[in-house]
This record gives C-alpha cells, structure tokens and sequence, in this order.
C-alpha cells in the first residue's frame, strides 16, 4: 500500500518528460517501478510526481549499431536483457548478471535503467557495465551527455545524474576478436542481492596470452568499482591457473569492504577474491573459445 | 486525481477511475472483486500476488495500477476455459501441490508463463522458475511434480492437436 498521494504522467516523448519531471517539485522517473515503489511504500521515497516513460517505445530497445556498439534502451527489462541473443553472445557477462537479478517477476518488469539509476551498491548489473566500460547517455533539458561507467556510481544510492536528467541509454562499446566475459555473485539467500558479485571482461591474444582484462565488482563496497589491480596483474600473464589466482588475490586492493549481517567485511574481501577468480577462468576460457 | 484507465482483464476490457497511488493488486480485488490473486507480504518478496501483465509474470503489489492502462491482465480466474481447469490447475490439484493454498494462484500463474516459454524444462529448472514464490505450509516437492506434470500434459494435448489437423 502506498499512503502518499502523488500524480502520475505518462509521456511519449523524451522531451516532454524532461519538461514533466523540471516542473514537479520533487519528481521521480519511474520505469519498471521494482526499486522505487517499494521505497514508496516505507515512504522513503514521497515524489510529488511520477513521470512513467514507459510510452516512450525508443527507450525499450536493444540494437546494434554500425560500428559494433550494442545500445541498451533504459526500459530493457533484465528479462528482455537476459534472452537477447546479440547480449548473450556479445556481452555473456551482462547476460548473467541480467539473468541474476532478483527472481523470475522481477525480472518481468525491472529495468536496467532502473537499476543504475537507483545505484544500489548490492546490484547486479553495475558489474559488467563496470567492465565492458559502457557509456551512460543521459538526456537533461540542456541536452544529451554521455557518463562513463567508472563515473557514474557515486555512492549507496548517488550517480552522476543531475537532477532532471534522464538516463536514456547504455552504450556498450564493440570488444574485440578472442573476448569472453562472465559475471558469478554469491547471493544473499533471502534477498538475492549480490553480497558480492563480479563480471570480468578478457581479451586473449591468438597465443592465449592476455591482452586485456577488465573486473566490475559489485556488493563488495559503498559503490560498484573497477578491481584495477588484479587486471593489471594478469594483464600480459598466460592465463594459467596461478596467474589468475595470484591476480584475483588482489581484487580488493584498495577498497573499504562493506560489513553487515550477511557478510563481514573480512570475508566480503575473502568472496571478491573467489569470485574474481572464477569469473577471470570463466571469461579466459571463453576469449579462447 | 483519480483518472481513467482501461484494462483487459481474463479478456474483458474494463474501464476504471483509479487513484494513482492504487496499486494493481488492489485494483484486482477490491475495485473488480477478484480476490484470487492474494498479497501475502506486499514487499514483491513472496509472489502470492502474481498475475500475468502482457502474457509476463508480475508481482502485482510492485506495479500501478495506472502503469497497466491498455495492458492486458489474466489472473488466477482467467486460467480455466469454457468451464474447464488449465493444465496446470489440474496438475496443481492431482499432485497435492497445495495444502492451504495461499500461494497456489501466484504459483500458477508463475508456472504458466515458465511453461509458455520451455515446454519441457528439467526439475533444476522449475526449482530456478519458481524463485520469486514462497509456499510457507507443503514444501516445493509437490510443486515441482505438478508443474512438470502440466508440462506433459500440455505436450501431450498440443501433439494431439497436431495429429488431428494432420488426419484432416
């Protein structure tokens, strides 16, 4: 039950929900709705205004463009993500954390804009955006602005998004040749969150050497982040089994693990290792096909 | 400000002045009287709740009743056909997959759109389908067997339906 009362708009065009959302005094986008209205049902959340931009049909696509980028329209449902055969075969990695989020209803209606807009530290598919260094495209009454990944997340709840901006599309850039990626979490077992989850994107060389290697890890700390020291020390390395577990060690190098009920921080640090350990085998094995 | 909202439900189009704090849910049992689709904890945990919003499975406590205007809707009492239970009604029924039947009808409704989509899944994967529903009294053995037993039963009626148009 939700005991505040709002008002609630529906436009067809991007412009004129931006227009909607400048208007309202505290206006909130709503898109599948599975972050937000359960806020507003602890009345954590009391928007004046909804803006729903579920009419907005441009938003609800997933293609491919010219040069390889595959675009993810804000309103791709982690269902629409999790059984898109361009994302399964180009972007296993958010696949698998698109087919990892909450349960199967869940998954009917939330949304990947949804998702990182709402920022919560503990979600899925922050990870292999992370790691396939998508683009944000956000659309505010000033115009368009592309956000990197590694800037968007701020904070439990905090992203770049200014006030009135939309984000509208990820953007995640064509990988090249011998790339394979994976994303595994270990979850809560009520909830289904990732206390800690991680996707890693690998290029092989056509020696098997790595070329490249990127880690997004979620769950672990206050923000989504990039595990930059484990990628630089198998960057360059065979790939072998020490190789990747001597790197995914360092996975959490750097960062304040968060503490709670499901996990300490100690062992939160213990579960980026593992996870980043089997995610880097899964992806290396699947670069080398 | 109530507004107006029409929506397709169990295939009769309803036209209805909602608040747009009203959720689905609500809409369904107190506005229409179908008070099959049940809230069991109205935090989109248990999934007693669940119907069908445009053939997916959805928690109906987790969506507006406004988000559904032009949708369609099927719940637990759009399952049977001209006065005869679904598949998966019947195998819910002859595999005691119930005992006090709260979460039956977000089960059903959940097991539908599973099946709609894998006609002939494994047991790992009715486990996996069946995530976003808790059964608090039976246990999920019974449900597992209904849900597979519906499986062949559908299997079974559309190869019939197969060989049928084939003789003719």
């Amino acid at each position: 039950m939700i005991t505040h009362p709002f008002s609630y708009q529906a436009p067809s065009t991007i412009e004129e929900a931006i227009a909607t959302l400048g208007r309202s005094r505290d206006g909130k986008v709503l898109a599948g709705g599975h972050s937000l209205l359960p806020l507003m049902k602890l009345g954590l959340a009391q928007p004046d205004t909804l803006v729903d931009i579920r009419k907005i049909a441009s938003l609800r696509d997933i293609r491919a463009e010219a040069d390889g980028t595959i675009v993810v329209g804000t309103l791709a449902t982690h269902r629409s993500i999790a059984e898109d055969r361009t994302i399964g075969a180009k972007l296993a990695a958010l696949a698998e954390a698109a087919a990892a989020v909450g349960d199967p209803q869940v998954r009917s209606r939330g949304t990947i804009g949804g998702s990182l807009a709402h920022a919560d530290p503990a979600a899925d598919e922050p990870a292999p955006t992370l790691a396939f260094d998508a683009i944000i495209r956000a659309i505010g009454s000033k115009g368009k602005r592309d956000i990197p990944a590694r800037e968007f997340f701020k904070a439990p709840f905090e992203t770049a998004l200014a006030p009135g901006e939309i984000a509208a599309e990820i953007r995640f850039p064509a990988q090249p040749g011998r790339t394979g990626s994976a994303y595994l979490k270990f979850r809560h077992p009520a909830s289904r969150f990732a206390v800690v989850g991680v996707a890693a994107v690998v290029t092989a060389k056509a020696d098997g050497t790595i070329e490249r290697a990127a880690i997004g890890v979620t769950g672990a700390a206050e923000a989504p982040f990039r595990a930059t020291a484990a990628e630089r020390a198998i960057t360059g390395t065979k790939g072998d089994a020490k190789a990747i577990a001597a790197a995914a060690a360092k996975a959490a190098e750097g960062m304040t693990t968060l503490s709670d009920l499901a996990a300490s921080s100690e062992y939160r640090r213990h579960l980026v290792s593992v996870y980043a350990k089997r995610a880097l085998e899964r992806a290396t094995q699947r670069a080398r096909g | 400000m109530a507004q107006a909202i029409t929506v397709t439900v169990n295939g009769t189009k309803r036209t209805k002045d909602v608040e747009p704090s009203q959720l689905l849910v609500e809409l369904l049992r107190d506005t229409l009287g179908l008070t099959g689709t049940h809230v069991g904890c109205d935090t989109s945990q248990c999934g007693a709740c669940t119907v069908l919003v445009d053939g997916r499975a959805t928690k109906s406590c987790t969506i507006l009743a406004v988000q559904t205007d032009g949708a369609e809707v099927v719940t637990v009492e759009g399952l049977a056909k001209n006065g005869e239970l679904h598949p998966v009604q019947r195998a819910f029924a002859s595999e005691h997959a119930l005992q006090c039947g709260f979460c039956t009808p977000g089960l059903m409704i959940t097991a539908v759109d599973f099946l709609a989509r894998n006609a002939s899944p494994s047991d790992a994967e009715i486990r996996h389908a069946i995530e976003g529903n808790l059964c608090r009294c039976t246990g999920y053995h019974n449900i597992v067997n209904a849900i597979r037993s519906a499986a062949a039963m559908m299997t079974m009626s559309a190869q019939s339906k197969v060989a049928a148009e084939v003789k003719r």
